[in-house]
């Protein structure tokens, strides 16, 4: 029944690449679960709070105080490729 | 050709003058070197877990409510999801549901007098890492990743470049004040993106927009409006349609390109941060950091005008900078009453010539408000003439120091002792018969020569005013 899920559309903007097939099982799978969820639709919610968070806690800050940064040698020990100390990647275009 | 309206909005992403980044303690120092300022959260290794900076949201607040903001009571965060190299976990943490301001505007003023520009809301996020391009390939460096931004959108209130401008300076400056920011446009501090769109006169619907991306001068966003709306009006003249597109100022060829992105780039996806909990502030913690705020320029300027009796004129130039304003205003209320235009005179030409001379600002001189203010009571009590007091503000400006006790230890005081003064005006008039007979003849002109050699007798110490009226007598008596 879900006209708001597009599992193709999806899956597109994710950079998931599926087969027809796996197409139609992910659509019919997912749709049940939203449906499921969207049961909660039917009730009469008028005057309740929505949850903002799964956890009842609120301002969980750190205050502006400087610590160590990790070792440059021990973050570019992982990459593929590096120019210099930058992170080397394909040539890229265009922005975001 | 029917006339045609010109819709603009403004996103000004500005960032925080914060130590450390939003949700990590790496260092925010600018121009470190490539990935020095890094950790597991800014680079985006799965797991790591964001911690919210406090010094960001007050920031963020303390912006709103320079800017008339409604502060949200309760503000969350969420993920906007997005595929490209500046942001390694493919998402960035922004707000969309419930940023921390909303509402709010400027005044800006135009030719048809002030303006106000709505603000839709402000919002805070975390920057992107920095992208170098090479000719083969690209590098990233992520010191910039995780720097708090706060984002300023306007409603698209705004109809042309000059206002768009207007604003973009007035936001500056009131940021600025607020010491939010230091919107230093250089190292990237301030970043716009611009909506555009024209519409017929007449028509109600906006026209379709376009979108120019981050552009982070003055000149640019100038530049990248005029063009783009010469571009969309003949493009709508030729019977063209206008399609809503992301485009790129390029500044060497002077024109807005398409950036060609694909299609559903906007749709981001955006849900709820199930890393970060809610942000809610009491009526209590938003006095609080309301009571930090400094006044608003515009307010500063009338103020200054009542206060200190000057000119609209001068108040705008010392208001501009809040620093020039804080450094006139101590040193007027260190001198005798009245002296305020005398003060502002000072300020506006010896010693803001000075700042632009050597490029630096109030607080980099040793120039300090109690030997500006002390200067100007020596002018105007006579202890010292004008050339001489410019010579010392200009020692002052450079080597700090209270011009009185240089005044004393060289005795640059005025010679203003009669006896003395007429002594050196019968020496000039018995060397300079010629020039008496000149002025005899009728070259009124003579006198100025003659008050120019007592002042040299006197070695520059005399009352230049006194020894003219001293000549004048002197010379009528002999005529
Ligand atoms: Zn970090």
């Amino acid at each position: 029944m879900s006209h708001t899920l597009d599992v193709a559309y999806v899956a597109e903007l994710a950079r998931l690449e599926l087969s027809p097939d796996e197409k139609r099982t992910f659509q019919l799978q997912l749709e049940t679960i939203v449906n499921y969820v969207e049961k909660i639709g039917e009730l009469d919610l008028a005057g309740i709070e929505p949850t903002l968070h799964g956890q009842a806690l609120v301002n969980v800050f750190r205050e502006d105080v400087v610590v160590p940064s990790l070792d440059r040698e021990c973050v570019l020990a992982n990459a593929p490729e590096r120019n210099g100390f930058e992170f080397k990647l394909p040539k890229i275009v265009e922005d975001a | 050709m029917s006339k045609y309206l010109i819709t603009i909005g403004l996103e000004t992403h500005v960032q925080l003058k914060t130590n450390t980044k939003m949700f990590c303690g790496c260092s925010l120092k600018f121009g470190e070197e490539p990935n020095t300022n890094v950790c597991p959260v800014c680079l985006g290794y799965p797991g790591a877990l964001p911690v919210m900076n406090r010094e960001a949201v007050k920031l963020t607040v303390m912006s709103g409510l320079m800017l008339g903001c409604e502060i949200s009571r309760l503000s969350t965060f969420d993920r906007k999801n997005y595929f490209y190299p500046d942001m390694s976990k493919d998402y960035q943490i922004s707000q969309q549901a419930r940023p921390l301001c909303l509402g709010g505007g400027v005044t800006i003023q135009t030719p048809a007098g002030p303006k106000r520009v709505r603000i839709n809301h402000i919002h805070l996020e975390e920057d992107a890492a920095k992208i170098n391009h090479y000719a083969r390939f690209s590098g990233v460096d992520f010191n910039r990743c995780g720097t708090p931004l706060m984002e300023i959108v306007s409603e698209p209130d705004l109809s042309s470049p000059d206002e768009a401008l207007a604003y973009v300076q007035a936001l500056k400056q009131i940021l600025v004040y607020a010491g939010v920011s230091d919107c230093n446009l250089e190292e990237g501090n301030l970043r716009c993106d611009v909506n555009i769109s024209v519409r017929p006169e007449g028509q109600e619907q906006l026209g379709t927009r376009a979108e120019i991306k981050n552009m982070n001068t003055f000149k640019g966003i100038y530049a990248a409006l005029e063009y783009e709306i010469a571009r969309q009006l003949a493009t709508v003249a030729r019977g063209g349609v206008i399609v809503q597109e992301t485009r790129r100022w390029e500044p060497d060829l002077g024109e807005t390109q398409s950036m060609r992105s694909k299609e559903n780039a906007h749709d981001y996806r955006y849900f709820p941060e199930p890393d970060l909990v809610p942000v809610a502030l009491a009526s209590e913690q938003i006095a609080a950091w309301k009571a930090l705020l400094p006044e608003l320029p515009s307010a500063r300027r009338e103020r200054m005008v009542a206060e200190y009796g000057i000119p609209e004129y001068d108040a705008g130039v010392l208001a501009d900078a809040k620093e020039n304003a804080d450094f006139f205003e101590a040193a007027v209320r260190l001198c005798s009453p009245g002296l305020g235009k005398t003060v502002s005179n000072w300020f506006m030409t010896e010693v803001m010539r000075q700042l632009s001379v050597t490029g630096k600002t109030i607080s980099e001189c040793p120039l300090t408000p109690a030997a500006l203010a002390e200067l100007v009571e020596l002018v105007d009590k006579r202890v010292i003439n004008g050339p001489t007091a410019k010579e010392l503000s200009a020692e002052l400006f450079e080597n700090g120091g209270m011009p009185g006790v240089l005044v004393a230890k060289r005795g640059l005081g005025q010679v203003s002792d009669s006896g003395a003064l007429e002594g050196f005006v019968e020496q000039a008039i018995a060397a300079n018969a010629k020039s008496v007979e000149d002025y005899r003849a009728g070259k009124k002109a003579a006198a100025g020569f003659l008050v120019g050699q007592v002042m040299k007798l006197s070695k520059g110490k005399a009352d230049p005013q006194r020894v003219g009226i001293l000549v004048a007598e002197k010379l009528a008596r002999l005529a």
